[in-house]
């Protein structure tokens, strides 16, 4: 393998970066937005996002690609492929994410609600400065852990003509006709995309645990 | 018991009281149910201005659901409850009057894990009553001195002792300034040795003028400082009468039998 065929898996690797940066940030702002509708006290609120999370956990992560891919064109979006791939990732890891942060949300003892309540504290301010800086701690495994999930699922983004890092690999072993060791190279890059990111949410808890010592 | 600086809000409320008894708290008629369960039947009762009430009664008797309706944390069935002259509705603006005027203290203390204690005591009053940063702290390191643990500030809930959590619960909040205080089992949670500083420290809040409700079984506490002790059973009032006839000559059947199992290991 040379230089050249290299720097194409390089390159198919930015794609991938450039992927998963999108769906997390995206994930991430829409996430939180899901969370909070999603523990609100008005069902109006609420089984909208019970039914969009379900939809997201509930089917193939290809299927979501397939749709905004095929789909949203059909409904008069004109969306290049990156672009419609963005808008599937970031639609599930909405609700992935938002799943995940509901569950710390609810998981904060209900004490602590009461006790803003009591203050008087006004409704957001119990959940940005009492809630959440909680619930975002108690989240912060099981989103790391997503987090590592999505950027391997970027690889599904291939089945749409995406060419990321896996996608790139197939065609650089097709040419040189060495599957293993391409694919070896390969999954040695997404290695060394995801060990970081778990050590570094490892990290994280163990300083934010520092934080609050017990 | 030390002296303690007396702070505006209480010393306006120790020369009102006891001349003309203002109520602080009125309860009428208060129902509550959980599911079909009747938690409260047909409270009735008031609190003026700088009294000290203790709640008292087998678990269960609805005596914190009873202090938990005052501020709103358990919505009513039907009845009226004024606080300060506000009167309680579901909408949040009453909520939020309420609110501003009564403090409460819980069992298990509620502080606010990911923040210092002196952050515990200053939230509530910039966001709620607007206070900058500066006049927050001013307020919350005079109310922890008070409480005496103005050398913990710095630190978070979690490195300080039980006793010590409870007083910081106190302090933050009095930094609301509130008219009254609500105290649910404060000293339930706590290791024996760590509950007579906190009841220390509400007695010197009682010496201040502040008028207190107090769901304890600490009959030491009610005696030394209680105007009334309420007796509650299954969601009434049994017995309602002076700390020192209550407990040498209760009224009720019930609350003979109460008081037997209580003090029976004093």
């Amino acid at each position: 393998m040379g230089i050249q065929e290299l720097t194409y898996l390089l390159q198919g690797l930015l794609w991938t970066l450039f992927l998963t940066v999108i769906g997390f940030v995206g994930g991430i702002l829409f996430g939180i937005v899901v969370a909070v509708l999603r523990v609100s006290p008005s069902p109006w609120l609420r089984i909208p996002m019970i039914c969009w999370i379900g939809v997201f956990q509930g089917t193939p992560l290809l299927m979501q690609l397939f749709v905004a891919y095929f789909g949203l064109p059909l409904l008069g979006f004109n969306f290049p492929a990156w672009a419609a791939v963005s808008v599937a990732l970031t639609a599930h890891a909405s609700a992935f994410l938002g799943e995940i942060w509901r569950g710390a949300i609810q998981a904060v003892p209900s004490g602590q609600s009461e006790a803003a309540n009591a203050l008087g504290l006004p409704g957001w301010s119990r959940m940005v400065d009492v809630v959440m800086p909680q619930a975002f701690k108690l989240s912060l495994p099981a989103t790391v852990g997503f987090l590592v999930q999505l950027l391997k699922g970027t690889s599904l983004a291939a089945i749409v003509g995406f060419i990321e890092l896996t996608r790139a690999g197939t065609i650089v072993s097709n040419q040189i006709y060495k599957p293993l060791l391409v694919f070896g190279v390969v999954g040695a890059l997404y290695c060394a995309m995801c060990w970081p990111l778990s050590l570094w949410g490892r990290r994280l808890e163990q300083r934010m645990a520092a934080g609050a010592a017990k | 018991m030390r002296e303690i600086d007396v702070t505006r809000t209480h010393d306006s409320a120790s020369r009102a009281f006891p001349k003309e008894a203002a109520p602080m708290i009125e309860m009428r008629q208060v129902e509550k149910f959980y599911g079909p369960f009747h938690a409260l039947k047909g409270i009735d009762f008031s609190v003026t201005k700088g009294e000290k009430i203790v709640l008292c009664g087998p678990s269960g008797s609805g005596k914190s659901t009873l202090i938990r309706c005052i501020n709103h944390l358990e919505p009513i069935a039907s009845g009226e409850i004024v606080v300060a002259g506000h009167r309680l509705s579901d909408s949040q603006d009453a909520v939020d009057a309420v609110r501003r005027e009564v403090g409460m203290v819980f069992q298990q203390f509620n502080l606010f894990p990911h923040k210092t204690v002196l952050e515990n005591c200053i939230l509530a009053p910039m966001r709620v009553r607007k206070l900058s940063r500066a006049e927050a702290e001013e307020t919350a390191r005079k109310y922890l001195e008070r409480v005496r643990i103005g050398d913990q500030a710095a630190k978070y809930p979690a490195q300080l002792s039980g006793g010590q959590q409870q007083r910081v619960a106190i302090a933050r909040a009095l930094c609301m300034e509130p008219k009254a205080m609500l105290f649910d089992e404060p000293t339930s949670a706590l290791d024996p040795e760590m509950v007579k500083e906190v009841l220390d420290t509400m007695v010197s809040l009682a010496r201040d003028g502040m008028t207190m409700i107090c769901v304890t079984h600490e009959m030491g506490f009610a005696r030394q400082v209680a105007d009334r002790v309420i007796f509650m059973a299954d969601g009434e009032i049994v017995e309602e009468n002076a700390p020192d006839a209550f407990f040498s000559n209760p009224r009720h059947e019930r609350s003979r039998a109460f008081l037997g199992e209580i003090l029976a290991h004093h």
